[in-house]
């Protein structure tokens, strides 16, 4: 009994201890997410949250529909491969209301540019021009038709467009 | 906000992710270590000496353990979630295992020991001051005034007891923070397994030094007469701590420079032109290898009293600016090259900001201003306050 | 416009039910996306990129990537002869806008996109103190930004520079593999626009994707293979000089 007394205060302290572990407790049960822990150590709702983002993208399947024409043009020549928003930008608001927004005109001087300007860290079998030569600013459409860029022998020679 | 950058670096790592609080943090906690350890001397190894820094230790590394998370919680982009590290901790984290080495430390070690040791004192001024401080004492007491001998035998067998889970303890928390960089394998300037070891022994130093300084101002303050026996134990502690530490630190540099890995030659040039000053001038020139020697020179050399208080007082701040100089070289100098190895970025401190220089110079000053308080809340020494009672802290040391 | 719709419905399946999602906004993935049924991945093929920056352009556009930081970005290589331990790397802008013609003729120049490895073990989630950011079921590393806390130890712990703090959220951020793409049949937004198919996005645990093929009759490395992160992003023709 005596004992008891001696160490009372510890026992007080030691209370204090157990009761603010046991507010810890009842705090992390009320607080953590419900679905953390769900597939790991991590907010589950977390993947969903993240998957959940609107794209800007459409994909090049959704044009394709609809610009059956552009296609067989494409099939043509060698930008069959190259999907269409890489040049025309992000189309799914184009997509989601094809009546009212409608695609930028582009500029093909500048667009084409950013491909097949020369640099010689590009691999060497990919068609490249210094365009200032090349074409001296004009636009590339003026001689290529950007979905089947090779141009056919009479045209080029009415041109004259330099490799 | 252009950062000059020399050479290349990733494009994401031009920005530095860890500012100068994040230099305090390790710096801070060293200090509490450090402090720790000195006080543990006294009780564990029953070093007579030192005693009059005991309690004077035990209170330093309070006061600065309790601003130690403020850096952190200050740089970090959500502060409000931080709560998080305690409810979901994850385990394969260092950071976040270290909020429960930091928890463990304040409640289970640092504050119990302090009360227990206190308690005496505590319990008679519960009964003899009045006002609020006789609130903050009788709260103190939990409501048991047993001051009996064989309640303060226990209290001090206890206080032993923890005292010596409070060593490892205090290892734990600073090579903890030493593991937080050491772990890091994307960075070679952090990645290795001294680190942890490197950062125990600087904080032993940093905080060795601190209690000094602490000590000869506080005494001096109080126009007392600095107890030179102590003093000269605890430079002797000083310096042996620190031969260790800057054996290790040379060791590490040694092995860098003779393996020469990949990263090798862009953190030499990294030393060689940013890091000159902090480093090798103010880091290692100043702030070890000149209080190693003036401290060996007390060792070796039979001086004055006065020179050698002076020479201790000159070793000291040299020792803490010198440690400090390491965390900042650790920290900063880890996020001035490129991870490709093939550039460095710039670390331009800003002034007023969240993570600037006003907030870090306010929260270096913090630290004092909580041990101003908690000095007069419990005094240190035996001598002052009116208390007849409080001069016998009870740890049978005597 | 309702017909447009309809018709995509019933000629499309697969796009078309993603699409209805995409419109909707809603939170659940496409229905038939099971998470245990993918381990992506993705393939880039060096000797393909011309550096356009296309990807670099669209991952911005398409994830809302805050001005000054990459998702993806796009480095050039210029290797003088046999000094493979120290080659010229240059990134303007990420790559986002092109590159300007190169001044050193001699030697070997090449373009090496770069975006997250997402490591099967990765060091970032590792680090992180509260489960903020993991690997997903399906192979992904993601971030739960409403759940981390901006500590940034992941940035440290990155060894490829891959994430950053994004200044509006004050969160860690990262390539999410377009994640709110692949879960809707789409592939990435830097794929789609990839004009060469120098990325493809890929489908470890889907035996008809036509990686493992790849995989078996290339010479395939990833970024620091020292580094042991399982990273998942493979290079083909990746000169030794790249880190």
């Amino acid at each position: 009994m005596n004992l008891f007394k001696d160490i009372e205060h510890l026992i007080r302290l030691a209370v204090v201890i157990v009761v603010l572990l046991l507010v810890f407790v009842v705090l992390r049960v009320a607080v953590v997410p419900h679905s953390f822990g769900e597939y790991g150590h991590y907010r589950g709702d977390a993947i969903q949250e993240v998957a959940a983002r609107p794209i800007s993208f459409a994909g090049h399947a959704v044009c394709e529909d609809c610009h059956t024409d552009v296609v067989d043009q494409k099939k043509l020549g060698k930008h069959v491969v190259v999907s269409c928003e890489a040049c025309h930008g992000a189309q799914a608001r184009h997509v989601e209301d094809p009546g009212s927004v409608k695609p930028a005109k582009l500029d093909t001087a500048i667009l084409c540019a950013r491909c097949h300007e020369a640099n010689s860290a590009k691999p060497k079998g990919f068609p490249q021009v210094a365009t200032a030569d090349h074409s001296a600013g004009l636009a590339c459409d003026t001689c290529h038709q950007p979905h089947r860029p090779k141009i056919e022998t009479a045209a080029k020679n009415e041109a004259g467009g330099r490799k | 906000m252009q950062i000059p950058v020399e050479g290349f670096m990733y494009p994401n790592e031009v920005e530095l992710q860890w500012s100068v609080l994040i230099v305090l943090y390790p710096f801070i906690t060293g200090l509490v270590a450090g402090a720790f350890i000195l006080a543990s001397l006294e009780r564990v190894f029953r070093v007579q000496a030192v005693k009059p820094t005991y309690r004077l230790a035990l209170l330093t590394a309070l006061s600065f353990l309790l601003v130690a998370p403020l850096p952190l919680q200050l740089h970090l982009g959500h502060p409000e979630r931080s709560l998080e590290m305690y409810l979901t901790p994850h385990r394969s984290s260092a950071m976040a295992m270290f909020g429960f080495v930091y928890l463990w430390y304040l409640m289970a070690v640092l504050l119990l020991e302090i009360w227990l040791d206190y308690r005496h004192d505590i319990v008679a001024r519960s009964q003899s001051e009045k006002g609020w401080k006789r609130l903050v004492y009788r709260l103190l007491t939990f409501g048991s005034s047993n001051v009996s001998e064989r309640a303060l035998r226990i209290d001090e067998r206890l206080g032993y007891f923890i005292t010596l889970v409070g060593i490892p303890s205090a290892f734990l928390l600073h090579g903890y923070v030493g593991f937080i960089f050491g772990s890091v394998k994307a960075n070679p300037w952090w990645s290795s397994p001294l680190m942890p070891i490197v950062f125990v022994f600087s904080a032993m130093v940093s905080g060795i030094a601190a209690v000094m300084l602490l000590y000869m101002l506080s005494t001096r303050l109080r126009g007392q007469q600095i107890d030179i026996r102590c003093v000269d134990k605890i430079a002797q502690y000083l310096l042996y701590t620190f031969v260790i530490d800057f054996s290790l630190e040379m060791l590490d540099l040694i092995q860098r420079i003779y393996e020469a890995d990949e990263s090798f030659r862009s953190l030499d040039f990294m030393v060689h032109t940013r890091l000159w000053k902090s480093q090798v001038i103010i880091q290692i020139l100043l702030g070890t290898v000149t209080p190693i020697a003036l401290l060996g020179l007390t060792q070796v050399v039979k001086l004055t009293e006065t020179a050698r208080k002076r020479i201790y007082g000159l070793a000291g701040c040299l020792t803490v600016i010198g440690i400090f100089a390491m965390r900042w070289n650790v920290v900063i100098g880890g996020q001035l090259f490129s991870k490709s190895f093939l550039g460095y970025t710039t670390y331009k401190m800003a002034f007023a900001t969240r993570e600037g220089l006003l907030i870090a110079i306010g929260l270096m000053i913090l630290p004092f201003g909580i041990l101003w308080v908690l000095v007069k809340l419990l005094p240190p020494w035996p001598d002052s306050g009116s208390l007849p009672a409080s001069g016998a802290p009870a740890h049978g040391t005597s | 416009m309702d017909i447009t719709r309809r018709r995509l419905l019933m000629l499309l399946p697969a796009a078309a039910m993603a699409w209805k999602y995409v419109q909707a906004g809603t939170p659940e993935a496409a229905p038939n996306y099971k998470l245990t049924e993918h381990w992506w991945a993705m393939l880039i093929d060096i000797p393909k990129c011309i550096g356009c920056g296309s990807c670099v352009r669209a991952c911005a556009e398409e994830n809302d990537v805050p001005e000054g930081y990459y998702r993806t970005w796009i480095e050039r290589y210029h290797v003088a002869d046999w000094k493979i331990e120290r080659p010229d790397v240059e990134s303007p802008d990420g790559g986002k806008n092109g590159f300007p013609p190169h001044a050193d003729e001699g030697g070997k120049n090449f373009f090496v996109p770069k975006l997250c490895n997402h490591c099967a073990d990765s060091p970032c989630t590792q680090v992180c103190p509260v489960g903020a950011t993991f690997v997903s079921p399906d192979g992904v590393v993601l971030v739960d930004k409403n759940y981390c806390l901006g500590c940034r130890y992941c940035v440290q712990a990155c060894p490829y520079g891959c994430r950053f703090i994004n200044p509006k959220t004050n969160t860690a951020e990262k390539c999410t593999l377009c994640y709110h793409r692949i879960t809707k049949g789409l592939t990435t937004a830097c794929c789609e626009v990839c004009p060469t198919g120098a990325r493809q996005l890929a489908d470890l645990k889907n035996p008809k994707d036509p990686i493992h093929e790849y995989l078996r009759t290339h010479t395939v490395q990833v970024l620091k293979p020292h580094m042991a992160t399982g990273s998942k992003v493979f290079y083909n023709g990746m000169d030794g000089s790249v880190r």
